[in-house]
């Protein structure tokens, strides 16, 4: 594997990994118990896609562990949005709405990719996506139509995502050649199917969309520099790895 | 106290408190399941949402993860129409009828079940 297409599959799956475990922490804490339950679960589907990720750039299990539980933070390179603490409801609905439109397109895009197991895993994730996506319009739609309480949180929480979000489509170490190696198609065109998904969303959802020619993107995520957010996170993640280092299994 | 869940100690006391009133934008949702095409949707419990397009993403979680499934429906609690408990009565017949109880129905599951069997094993 070259150390292009692994640093590709390693920050896709650093995104989901993280971003997984921050959406787990609103286990047993969520607003009400339907919602409780499906925003664990489709945490608990984005950890194994990215352990599927793992395991992809190597066979071994106990490797994708240690890419998991054992590596430095300025080896992480996921973005700065998913390392962002939970905050309230209306931030992680909306991360979860501008993420999640993301990785089901990402994953679209990878369902023709030059480089097979990516092929095969889109198409595995498919369906799962295919929920996320679902799950997070239809609380789009509610909310921003809701109240007037409701809609102004939507409002601002899309107001404070938006940066983040753009720093998912870092450009990171080798992209060119993943781009010419046709293993995918690119952050660029990625943000430009994303921004044209999202739009007519945020629009039924009436809330307003700022001007992105005005917006700075939150980058360093893809080449190692992170937010004050994600050392204590893998600290806190890493707790009970940390107690019992020669465990074999927990 | 300190909880051994970090989650816990993050979380800040509630300042504001909303009031909601039981039954208020919520309601009850019947949650109906099928197995696979061709099959009846069976009922398999029932959920709490405000819309029905939400009662469907919470049935999805609730009831649709631990056995297989192509369908669902949701159906408000409240369009449900049913008899009073107090008319059971009604079902009851003076003098012995079982001859006409429907225990065909159940065994002729059990028929197109075995005779599926005896064609794929052929």
């Amino acid at each position: 594997m070259t150390p292009a297409l692994y640093n590709f599959i390693l920050k896709t799956a650093d995104d989901c990994f993280i971003l997984g475990h921050r959406n787990s922490e609103w286990t047993g804490f969520g607003p009400f118990m339907e919602e409780d339950i499906a925003f664990a679960s489709m945490a608990q589907d984005k950890i194994g896609h990215a352990w599927l990720l793992y395991k992809m750039l190597d066979e071994n299990a106990a490797a994708a562990e240690t890419l998991a539980f054992k590596r430095a933070e300025k080896d992480f390179k996921c973005c700065h949005f998913v390392e962002q603490p939970i905050g309230e409801y209306d931030f992680s609905l909306m991360r979860h709405f501008l993420f999640d439109h993301a990785d089901q397109l990402r994953y679209e895009m990878l369902m023709n990719s030059s480089f097979e197991p990516l092929a095969h895993f889109a198409k595995k994730f498919k369906g799962e996506l295919k929920y996320h996506t679902m799950h997070a319009d239809t609380f789009i739609l509610q909310l921003g139509n809701g109240n007037e309480e409701s809609k102004a949180r939507m409002q601002s929480a899309l107001n404070f995502c938006l940066p983040l979000a753009l720093g998912i489509f870092e450009v990171y170490e080798g992209e060119q050649e993943i781009i010419s190696q046709n293993i995918f198609a690119g952050e660029k065109v990625l943000q430009e199917k994303w921004l044209e998904k999202i739009l007519p969303i945020i629009k039924d959802a009436g809330l307003q969309m700022p001007d992105m020619a005005t917006l700075q993107a939150v980058n360093g995520g893809r080449h190692g520099f992170h937010s004050d957010y994600l050392q204590p996170l893998l600290k806190e993640m890493r707790e009970v790895v940390d107690a019992f280092p020669d465990a074999i299994e927990w | 106290m300190k909880s051994f869940d970090p989650r816990v100690n993050r979380i800040k006391p509630i300042e504001e408190k909303t009031e909601m009133n039981i039954g208020e934008a919520w309601e009850p949702y019947e949650v109906f399941h099928q197995k696979k095409r061709g099959d009846h949707h069976i009922h398999v419990g029932s959920v709490h949402a405000p819309n029905a397009a939400q009662a469907l993403l919470f049935a999805k979680e609730q009831y649709g993860r631990r056995q297989n499934c192509v369908n669902m429906w949701v159906v408000r609690t409240a369009d449900v129409t049913q008899f009073q408990y107090d008319d059971a009565d009604i079902f009851e017949t003076a003098i012995d009828k079982e001859y006409r109880e429907a225990y065909g129905f159940k065994v002729r599951d059990k028929i197109n079940a075995y005779k599926k069997q005896q064609t794929e094993s052929k």
